[in-house]
């Protein structure tokens, strides 16, 4: 009986899907493995932590006397509400897909990336300094090579760690946390002094060839921050996993990081799969700065303070489970609660720091969940190997 | 013994599954107070999951245990110690910069005004070990003392604890025979003080020489439980494995050609920047096996590592097929004909979180056709891995699997299979049969021989002794870092190596140097 409309909607839906173009076809048959790839080594995790994180915030929000029914409506309506909305949400995801991925690559190769913050801020000058310097380029000479040139700097400042740990054995977690503040400093220097616009607290502005189209200009919708840069993240995500999985230096830069002690017997110079970990690791960086120039800030401004896409690229990390789709995933959750903090201050009159407070719950869960898997599998292991 | 008396320990049709696995399938298990029971079994027939339930670390889907009579419920190793059961881990559990007596007393310190009574630790130990006959110093740090002294400490430790059962997981596996000789005198006396011992092993002589009651368990079943005096080696390893063993490996006379390894003055340093091998001049040939006979510790791992590039000799030379490979990266001493089946598993020869496809190419994976342009081929390495663990043998659900999902035997063939399928023309065994059970073991000396047979030159080094014997055309002994005899297949014996392994040369009397070899109980 319901095999054939069964049979017919399989049939109509092969035929839709092979009007697409082939090139499109393969990159959303990458992406599907990819995503498949990740649901099965561990969504779960994520998942539960993700409503768990959200109960906490609901108990804070009662405990303080308002709805927290009212404030999940605001939050929802901020992020889903129409394509204006979305697209303001997307442009708090951009730039964490970018910084989660630096952090989640170099994890893989048992690194701790603590400066994609840095690593973001050099992208952003330099990005910068390529577009307001030759602003009369030719716009296909100028765009790849301000990206390019954003990408460069944050693995040249993660590469300065990876080379002192590969070589000298010094650990990455100090020396990336030093090169944040040198490039806090020397950024917020150069915009400020040498390369000061005139009436601006920012340098001079990229022109406007080579700025990013923004998504309500591509879809004709209201003026909406989201640009098409969040494409380029969508395809950092799949070329990190291409990286991890399918190359050689992948395989070398994970062996390294699982069992150095392997890896060196089976002859990988572990040396340089750090050296390489941290050199990607930092261009994903860049890359997510260079695109922050180029699609959102234009001029590159001093400074209040971190702008913290590198720190809370840790925790989207943490929360996709290292995986570059689990990324995509934290990433755009935290680039939710981050767009809707006003909302449910105004909307649900509870106070933006409870979004904060969810946050940190998630990435609680995340990582408790870590310790009960670390704990379950430590007895599991033991059988192994005393079996 | 007394058979009327209430058995200590009575496990009563215990089952326990694990996802895809039924570990233990209604087992009884009956022990008696004062006698020594082993629990014999091949890797993964469920031996250590039973006692890991004694133990309280897992708890039964089914079926009930008695200790002394009285029906329990075992929550936790905590309720364990408090029944007076005591687990002797097969990797110890030891804190090594501390001292023998901080090890000992850790967990129920003897404590004056809050701070750790160190005197009182020592006296501890000094009874403890008196009174057992065990001897150690409690001074020493546990990092500087051999393993079959980390071993009394761990039996020390559980009896400081009030055991008055004591579960030994494979306690002679990391044993030199000298030191398993004295580890079975302990058992003795611990038994004749009124201790029961269970202690789990798939080694069926020490089965024959240390136990009074044997329990064989195969794929989580109790096939049968006898007293040993009724039983008999063969018979064993068939109850053990399921068909008949052949215990002694078939072999025929080398016939040696061209010398595919030559070290040659070779000095090394060990991490602690002292020398541990001290000027070894060694050949192996095309055609024959060379064993490197010895006690852990001499030198076996700093040499074996100088000579595949592992760690940096200090002097002397390494010529693999004819080139000087000494200190050369590992990649290219593989590449000019190298396969090394490293002596630790886990750490060296697996990545365990790679799935089998991964650790099948771990030295090959760069190459044509698993990769190319630095661009890997899923296709092909899956279906060289399907074919590897066929051929090999390895059991598995599939080649998706980590590596830490399989069991040790597995894990070993998996490492086999991968080095030798490579066929260069050196083959460095270490360790190679290391935990592994009856099955397994025949499985990798065929495979050691038939290597040999296709003109490959193979050096085995072996804590082994056993092994060595069967496997070696030529054996050298090696002794604090220096070959200190060579004997042909012919004229070797277990008395003569072991005299050299303990650093007595030839006339010199009973009177050597024979402190890693142990005391004397």
């Amino acid at each position: 009986m319901f095999k054939k409309p069964a049979k017919q909607l399989k049939e109509s839906l092969l035929k839709l899907w092979e009007l697409i173009p082939r090139w499109l076809r393969n990159i959303l048959s990458a992406a599907v493995r990819i995503v498949l790839d990740f649901w099965r080594e561990n969504l779960k995790v994520p998942v539960i932590a993700i409503i768990f994180g959200f109960l906490v915030g609901a108990l804070v929000i009662l405990a303080i006397g308002k709805n927290p029914l009212l404030a999940y409506m605001a939050i929802y309506k901020s992020v889903f509400s129409g394509m204006r909305n979305f697209s303001e949400t997307i442009a708090y995801v951009t730039p964490l897909i970018f910084t989660g991925l630096a952090v989640a690559f170099a994890f893989r190769c048992g690194l701790f990336n603590i400066g994609a913050e840095g690593q973001v801020i050099v992208g952003m000058f330099v990005t910068g300094y390529i577009g307001f310097t030759w602003p009369h380029l030719p716009p296909v000479i100028l765009l790849p090579l301000a990206v390019l040139g954003g990408a460069l700097a944050g693995a040249i400042w993660s590469g300065i760690p990876g080379l002192l740990k590969a070589r000298l054995g010094v650990h990455e977690v100090i020396n990336t946390i030093m090169m944040n503040h040198i490039a806090f400093y020397l950024v917020n220097w150069l915009v400020s002094d040498p390369f000061k616009a005139p009436n601006y607290q920012a340098t001079a502005p990229v022109p406007e060839s080579i700025r990013l189209t923004k998504l309500s200009d591509l879809f004709s919708f209201e003026p909406a921050s989201g640009h098409t840069g969040i494409f380029v993240a969508l395809a950092a995500a799949v070329i990190c996993y291409f990286i991890l999985w399918r190359t050689t230096l992948g395989f070398e830069i994970r062996a390294t990081g699982f069992n150095a002690g392997a890896s060196k017997y089976a002859g990988v110079n572990t040396s340089r799969s750090l050296f390489m970990a941290m050199v990607i690791s930092g261009a994903f960086a860049g890359l997510g700065g260079a695109l922050q120039t180029l699609g959102v800030r234009y001029r590159v401004w001093e400074m209040a303070a971190f702008p913290e896409f590198g720190f809370n690229g840790i925790a989207v990390a943490l929360i996709g489970k290292n995986h570059p789709a689990g990324v995509v995933l934290g990433a755009f959750l935290f680039g939710a609660l981050m767009r809707s903090d006003a909302a449910i201050q105004m909307q649900a009159d509870v106070p933006r720091q409870v979004v904060a407070i969810i946050q940190a719950a998630v990435i609680f869960f995340v990582a408790a969940d870590e310790i009960v898997r670390w704990l379950v599998a430590k007895r599991k292991r033991e059988v192994v190997v005393h079996d | 013994m007394q058979a009327q008396e209430t058995p200590v320990i009575q496990m009563r049709r215990i089952t326990k599954s694990f996802p895809g696995v039924v570990a233990n399938d209604r087992i009884d298990l009956t022990v008696r107070r004062g006698e020594i029971h082993a629990l014999l079994g091949e890797n993964g027939a469920g031996k250590t999951t039973l006692m890991n339930i004694l133990y309280g670390l897992y708890q039964p889907d089914e079926g009930d245990i008695y200790i002394r009579g009285r029906k329990v419920v075992i929550q936790g190793p905590g309720a364990a110690i408090e029944l007076g059961i005591g687990m002797v881990h097969q990797h110890f559990m030891l804190v090594e910069p501390f001292t023998v007596a901080e090890n000992l007393v850790l967990g129920k310190e003897p404590v004056r005004r809050g701070i750790l009574d160190q005197k009182r630790a020592g006296e501890i130990v000094r009874e403890l070990s008196q009174r057992y006959g065990l001897a150690v110093d409690p001074r020493a740090k546990i990092e500087d003392i051999s393993v079959g002294m980390q071993q009394r400490v761990e039996i020390l430790k559980a009896l400081y604890r009030g055991a008055e059962i004591l579960i030994m997981d494979e306690p002679t596996s990391v044993l030199t025979p000298q030191e398993t000789t004295e580890l079975i005198e302990v058992m003795r006396m611990l038994v004749r003080d009124g201790k029961t011992i269970i202690f789990i092993t798939h080694k069926l002589k020490e089965v024959m020489e240390a136990s009074d009651v044997v329990t064989v368990i195969r794929r989580g079943r109790v096939i049968d439980s006898l007293p040993t005096k009724d039983t008999t080696i063969d018979r064993l390893a068939a109850l053990m494995v399921g068909r008949d063993v052949q215990m002694v490996v078939d072999k025929t006379e080398a016939r040696p050609g061209r010398t595919v390894l030559d070290v040659r003055d070779l000095w090394v340093r060990d991490y602690r920047k002292t020398d541990a091998v001290k000027g070894i001049s060694l050949q192996v040939r095309a055609g024959e096996i060379v064993g490197i006979a010895g006690v852990d510790g001499n030198g076996q791992k700093e040499l074996v590592e100088a000579i595949t590039g592992l760690s940096r000799a200090e002097k002397g030379s390494v010529i693999l097929n004819g080139e000087d490979v000494t200190n050369k990266p590992p990649r290219r001493v593989t590449e000019t004909g190298l396969a090394h089946i490293p002596q630790d598993r886990q750490k060296r020869g697996l990545v365990l979180d790679f799935d089998l496809r991964e650790n099948l190419v771990l030295q090959s994976y760069y190459r044509h056709p698993f990769a190319d342009k630095g661009i890997l081929k899923p296709k092909e390495i899956d279906s060289y891995a399907r074919r590897l663990i066929k051929a090999f043998d390895v059991r598995t659900p599939g080649p998706e699997i980590s590596a830490r999902s399989l069991s040790g035997g597995n894990q070993q063939k998996l490492i086999v299979a991968r080095e030798i399928d490579r066929d260069p023309d050196l083959l460095i065994a270490a360790q190679p049969t290391r935990g592994l059970d009856v099955g397994a073991i025949e499985f990798v000396h065929r495979r050691l021989i038939r290597y040999r047979d296709s003109g490959k030159a193979v050096l085995l080094v072996s804590l082994e002794l056993d092994e060595i014997l069967a496997l070696s055309d030529r054996i050298l002994v090696i002794y604090e870092g220096r070959i200190v005899g060579e004997l042909g297949a012919g004229e070797a014996d277990e008395q003569k190596i072991g005299l050299l392994m303990a650093g007595i040369r030839h006339g010199e009397g009973g009177g050597g140097d024979v402190q890693k070899a142990g005391q004397t109980a």
